[in-house]
């Protein structure tokens, strides 16, 4: 291999800090296989991982898309739990489920859309409105349940969420939701004219107005994703316990924004991959359930993962100052 | 006498109590390559502002090319043929080049209202063309912008501006934060523009850079217009003396 083809190689992955990632994502699963006596990568145990997984992974689609736009979001806990308690009690009301998931899907997006425009119209930073919006839908969950949570019916449509996919399979149907769901976010970001505004807009605000982008249009609609993102995880995790409990999401939102930028998404906006969301978040999932599985005090999981966020920012900054200084001649 | 590109009639613009514009009137033909000069707070940018698009004129009109228009938005200057390149540079720098060159104007191979797929292909291919016609070597279409110098940022607005068209060229401050060469590489994409058939307005508080530039000087101080004249029939000393 030629230096110059290395040097390229290296650039590539330089660039690309979602790489790391899986890279160290395949390291703790070894350590954790070993320390597990084989027990991590068994069915039963990825079987159990699985479940979980979709769920935080979609929340954290939401928020990397959102960061990417340039702003953040505190709410999605909240709105995890909101959204499945409002078509618990909807459908507590005799609502049929198609129309009560459509309404949970508007309450969403009507709160996306309030996050977005208070934010903007009286251009105070994110990071505080959607504190509010937590503390505000947390409140209302608790409100609208009435204090226990209301029972769902049994008739479900869980075959199309978060039943197995056959008889005995390891994935969940709200895998297939999840595969489908970030492939359609990826293409979003990477293909659309509208992914081209959302990065120029989070990269670099004043730019893309003044190239004609609706900016403020470009954010409420990454609010609103998102916000509609975190409520169908909730209804997912929901539908999977069968018990619409107010508690549920407490602390998601921290999880989401260190599965984001552990894979490799910048808070100052206009960086980030769907894919480098997903692998974050698989390396949350991996390190909790590698902490239990080895007999790790379960007390240690928020401290890894703080340790993984800073270092992973720390990295990240470190690869792309190597990468400017390496300069490829690119072949025409 | 040509039918001017701009024509500026009588343009009035107050900020909360500030009189920002005091009835400007400005004539601009096709082909000119005109200097905007002046201090802090003479009504450059409010002017500037007005022609891109950003803000609009609280009285008097605009014509393009003989026809009034209403500059209602940046989009509605572009659609005109006026574009703007700031002194903080319209790129960004977390983008390609290739991506850059299309924002907002991206094209489409497939869409549903203004939603569509990219033509990466076709961004990618006219982005190198692009370039190359302002004499610009880059390394490749997909390289960062956060990597090029901020000569090499103008120069990709400017072939920006030229790939969709644009006739007039409106360049805010082009020369700020850049080394003396970066300098005299945007001075010279800016002489490049008449062979190019653009017209130009040149915003600089740096005199030297506009009368290495520029075939007409306009003075601003007061928001009113002070001084008009073909370089070649003034000096330096004499505009500074009048500011």
């Amino acid at each position: 291999m030629s230096v110059s083809l290395m040097k390229r190689f290296l650039k590539i992955y330089l660039d690309k800090p979602e790489l790391a990632g899986l890279a160290l994502l395949v390291i703790l699963i070894a350590v954790f296989q070993i320390k597990s006596n084989g027990i991590l990568l068994s069915m039963e145990n990825i079987r159990g991982v699985m479940g979980l997984l979709p769920e935080m992974a979609l929340v954290a689609i939401g928020v990397t898309i959102l960061m990417i736009c340039g702003e953040f979001d505190l709410s999605v806990g909240s709105v995890f739990a909101l959204m499945p308690m409002s078509i618990a009690v909807m459908l507590n009301d005799g609502v049929p489920f198609p129309v009560a998931l459509l309404l949970g899907l508007m309450i969403c997006a009507a709160i996306g859309f309030i996050n977005g425009y208070i934010t903007l119209q009286f251009a105070i930073p994110s990071f505080i409105t959607t504190l509010g919006m937590l503390f505000i839908a947390r409140s209302l969950t608790i409100v609208i349940s009435g204090g226990f949570p209301p029972l769902l019916p049994d008739n479900l449509p869980t075959w199309l969420f978060t039943d197995y996919i056959w008889q005995g399979s390891i994935l969940r149907m709200s895998f297939i939701w999840f595969v489908a769901i970030a492939a359609l976010a990826t293409a979003l970001l990477s293909l659309t004219n509208f992914g081209n505004w959302i990065r120029a807009t989070g990269g670099f605000n004043e730019a893309a107005s003044s190239m004609g982008i609706p900016v403020k249009r470009v954010k409420i609609i990454c609010f609103m994703l998102c916000s509609m993102l975190a409520g169908f995880a909730g209804l997912l995790q929901v539908l999977r316990l069968g018990s619409p409990l107010p508690s549920i999401g407490e602390g998601l939102e921290l999880q989401a924004v260190a599965a984001a930028v552990i894979g490799g998404t910048a808070l100052a906006g206009g960086i980030g991959t769907v894919f480098g969301a997903i692998i974050g978040t698989l390396l949350i999932r991996t390190i909790d359930n590698g902490l239990v599985l080895s007999r790790v005090d379960a007390n240690w999981f928020k401290f890894a993962i703080g340790l993984l966020t800073m270092f992973a920012v720390i990295a990240n900054a470190w690869m792309a100052r190597i990468s400017r200084k390496i300069k490829v001649e690119v072949r025409k | 006498m040509t039918t001017p590109i701009i024509e500026c009639r009588n343009l009035q613009k107050w900020y909360s109590g500030v009189h920002a514009l005091k009835n400007v009137s400005l004539t601009i033909h096709p082909g000119e390559t005109v200097g905007l000069v002046g201090d802090n707070g003479a009504g450059k940018s409010t002017l500037i502002k007005i022609l891109s698009g950003v803000h609009r004129q609280d009285a008097g009109e605009i014509l393009i090319e003989g026809k009034e228009v209403h500059l209602r938005s940046p989009k509605d200057a572009m659609h005109h043929g006026l574009e703007t390149i700031y002194q903080y540079n319209s790129m960004v720098p977390t983008m390609s080049i290739a991506r850059n060159l299309f924002i907002g104007r991206e094209p489409l191979k497939w869409k549903l209202g203004g939603f569509g797929l990219m033509d990466q292909k076709r961004m990618r291919a006219e982005s190198v063309q692009a370039i190359a016609d302002v004499d610009l070597h880059l390394r490749s279409p997909d390289a960062l912008v956060g990597e090029l110098s901020g000569g090499q940022r103008q120069g990709v607005a400017i072939a920006r501006a030229m790939h969709f068209k644009s006739k007039v060229l409106i360049l805010d401050e082009p020369t700020n934060h850049l080394s003396v060469k970066e300098t005299n590489k945007v001075i010279g994409f800016v002489r490049g523009l008449k062979a190019q058939g653009l017209t130009g307005v040149f915003i600089s508080h740096n005199m030297q850079h506009v009368f290495q530039s520029c075939d007409r000087i306009v003075a601003m101080a007061r928001g009113e217009i002070v001084f008009d004249r073909p370089t070649a029939e003034t000096s330096i000393d004499e505009v500074h003396e009048l500011l």
